[in-house]
């Protein structure tokens, strides 16, 4: 299988996800959720499915501003700002008023320092796992151009998935919440141990046989590993995929988040770890070529 | 070979052994099966005159099983730094005891410091009146009495509050108990009080002071009740009634006996989840589990046959001891906690995907089935080894076992990190030791 002949295409397909991921996060920016911007989510649900004009009315009647309304079937996802207890209350009133069927599902409201704080904390943890996880890289590759393509692939998936939630986020209203943060470090961690599995296979080969090139290496080792590759994330996606579908609505972009970071993990440890490990080994061969 | 093949044996039956047992765990505390009720045994131990017997109950979080939970910022300005940490301890204490007396079973407070700003988190599962704990948890129940003096009428006009009540020196920390019980007489609710002995002398002296005048009880400078003094009282009981109902009732008690808080809090963020969503939750994620579970079940046999078969038998004594370890350590599930394991069984079969491929790959190298089978668990390991390492490595960065301040700690991240790091420890010895004991045994006719 010469998998390796494909790089063009691989090379054209993954700048354009790039480019469409940069595009979406300039333009359109997020959607943070509470957990970042502080505020109060409101989860209620409302039988008589009335319009999202009339919630927005009570809010206005009680001085408050209601920033977003998502509606999915009966249940309604209200944002606004910090709200007193006393004003919660009223705003109950005026609901059951508006529809004697309502349920309060879920209430979150959180000050703005918190959201700053975890801000802080979610860079932290980024660093931090980019930090262990360049460490171990260098730990099993000794080699500077493997450890490199390793980590730039581990980088593309992150842009990839932010980029992702920037453009469901403009369509779909996909927050950017804390749980996201959480897929998006599980993503570093499924994109570099792909990638280490078959960095290793080529490794493996290498001291086997020597007179193979390195793209004839990539190729058997990605014809050796591609099945188990596929195979493992198949049974994660449909782990997940479960998950989006059938999980309920409190964890469906969560699911989601996770399962863009696994395809794309599979995908860049194919198609874009090793196309850059054998842009830097051609490289070098030109560069003995040419002492020799 | 004789031996290898009972040391075989023995692994094999002490594995179904354990699952056995695993299923036990984990069956319903008490069902019905063909007409007859069951009861799962409690597995407790007497050691000596104590008796220990776990709690095998699933613990949900608040996200599945419903409630409130509040986060209070604590005001430490006035404290000096020295007395700062018995404060604290004090106040965490003074909350435990009125969260306690508002009935709640599992409710969880905790105190955490962010360099000089100290927290106060108070989760209360259950709990669908979020407005009523936050009374009860954040007023600081100040008890006075004073003294109601008679003004001139003229003066009455512009009097203050402060003008007409006169201090009598009892306060709250005189109180030995108050015990919310109905009057004999009426059955009106009311609540009795109990003073130490310099408060009895004190409210001897009051009542003495204001017989048949009239003595206001205040709570937090808002007063509750003003009884006229009909006798001099010396024993160090009185009894505040007001249109109290038996919660009312409860609830000042509560506040009461646990005083004041030492320190001011302030609420910053507050989340609740109705009962009705976290059950929706649950059954939404046992159903998308399952569904999940079957198609990876199929998608094993399918590819891998028999093998996949045993893979499938190594993936269900998997879940059987996830579940079983839920229960003992143990782990509160969360709806992020269900994802976690959720994904993690997906990852699971990870290690049997490596392993077999593996296998297909010596047994095209022309060796034997054993010896294909052996040698591909030995050479998968280093891969099934560094391919868990990366997800260790996160999933101890969600985790944060250290508490770090700088990390997250919300109860949420942790929940999918704790059941995504059982799943990965456990996903590789039942991948690895588990399926290849199983395979050793239930596939030795293909020598």
């Amino acid at each position: 299988m010469n998998i390796m002949k494909f790089r063009p295409l691989f090379l054209i397909i993954s700048t354009l996800l790039i480019l469409a991921s940069v595009f979406s996060i300039i333009f359109w920016g997020f959607k943070p959720s509470v957990d970042f911007s502080g505020g109060s989510s409101w989860q209620v649900s409302l039988p008589s499915k009335p319009g999202t004009e009339n919630l927005k009315e009570i809010f206005t009647k009680n001085q408050l501003e209601l920033l977003t309304v998502s509606v999915n079937q009966d249940q309604y996802f209200l944002k606004f700002g910090n709200i007193s207890n006393d004003q919660k209350e009223q705003l109950t009133a005026a609901l059951i008023t508006l529809d004697p069927g309502f349920v309060d599902l879920q209430f979150e409201t959180l000050g703005a320092i918190l959201g700053k704080e975890l801000m802080i904390k979610t860079i932290w943890a980024i660093v931090l796992s980019s930090i262990s996880l360049l460490l171990f890289i260098g730990s099993r590759f000794k080699d500077l151009s493997f450890g490199a393509s390793a980590v730039l692939a581990m980088f593309y998936d992150a842009l990839i998935l932010v980029g992702s939630f920037s453009i469901l986020g403009h369509f779909f209203g996909a927050e950017v919440d804390a749980l996201f943060v959480t897929a998006l470090l599980t993503t570093l961690s499924a994109s570099v141990h792909d990638t280490v599995v078959t960095f290793d296979r080529i490794r493996e080969l290498k001291s086997l046989s020597f007179r193979l090139d390195w793209v004839e290496l990539s190729n058997k080792a990605v014809s050796e590993v591609i099945v188990r590759s596929i195979n493992n994330s198949m049974t994660i996606i449909f782990m997940l995929l479960a998950l989006v579908v059938l999980g309920g609505a409190s964890t469906r972009w969560f699911a989601t988040a996770l399962l863009i970071g696994v395809i794309s993990g599979t995908y860049s440890s194919i198609a874009v770890a090793i196309p850059l490990m054998l842009l830097t080994k051609r490289k070098k061969n030109d560069e003995n070529r040419k002492s020799n | 070979m004789l031996r290898n093949n009972r040391r075989v044996l023995t692994i094999f039956w002490s594995i179904i052994a354990v699952t056995f047992l695993c299923i036990i765990i984990n069956l319903p505390a008490k069902f019905n099966l063909f007409g007859r009720t069951f009861y799962r045994p409690d597995f407790s131990l007497n050691l000596g005159s104590s008796q220990l017997k776990p709690n095998l109950d699933l613990r949900f979080g608040l996200d599945l099983a419903g409630g409130a939970s509040l986060l209070f910022e604590v005001d430490t300005s006035k404290v000096s730094k020295a007395d700062l940490p018995s404060a604290l301890e004090s106040l965490k204490s003074n909350i435990e005891s009125r969260v306690n007396l508002f009935g709640v079973s599992e409710s969880n407070v905790q105190l955490a410091n962010r360099g000089d700003s100290y927290r106060l988190s108070v989760d209360l599962p259950g709990v669908t009146d979020i407005n009523e704990a936050i009374k009860l948890i954040g007023q600081t129940a100040q008890l006075s009495f004073m003294g109601l003096i008679d003004l001139p009428p003229e003066a009455t006009a512009t009097a203050t509050s402060a003008d007409y009540l006169k201090d009598t020196g009892l306060m709250g920390s005189h109180l030995v108990k108050a015990v919310p019980q109905p009057n004999p007489n009426t059955g009106e609710m009311e609540v009795s009080l109990e003073f130490n002995s310099e408060g009895a002398k004190l409210f001897e002296k009051a009542t003495t002071d204001y017989l048949n005048k009239r003595l206001a009880i205040l709570l937090d400078d808002q007063i509750i009740t003003a009884p006229s003094v009909g006798v001099i009282i010396a024993d160090g009981r009185a009894v505040i009634n007001g249109n109290f109902d038996i919660k009312s009732a409860k609830a000042l008690s509560a506040q009461l006996n646990a005083g004041a808080l030492p320190l001011p809090i302030k609420l910053i963020q507050q989340s609740q989840v109705g009962a009705s969503l976290g059950q929706d939750s649950i059954s939404n994620g046992v159903k998308a589990g399952l569904v999940g579970l079957a198609l990876v079940s199929l998608f094993m046999i399918g590819n891998y046959g028999f093998l996949g078969l045993i893979a499938d038998f190594g993936l269900i004594i998997y879940g059987l001891i996830t579940l079983t370890l839920y229960r003992l350590i143990p782990v509160t599930l969360t709806f992020p906690g269900i994802v976690g394991f959720i994904l993690s069984v997906g990852m699971a079969v990870d290690s049997n995907i490596l392993i077999f491929e593996r296998m297909k790959e010596e047994l095209r190298a022309g060796k034997t089935w054993n010896n294909a089978m052996e040698l591909g668990f030995g050479r998968a390991w280093s891969s099934i080894k560094d391919a868990n390492t990366c997800t260790i490595i996160t999933g101890l960065i969600l985790f944060n076992p250290f508490n770090w301040p700088f990390l997250n700690n919300s109860g949420m991240v942790r929940g999918f990190a704790v059941t995504l790091l059982i799943g990965i420890f456990l996903g590789m010895f039942t991948g690895v030791f588990v399926t290849r004991n199983l395979l050793r045994v239930l596939a030795r006719k293909k020598i």
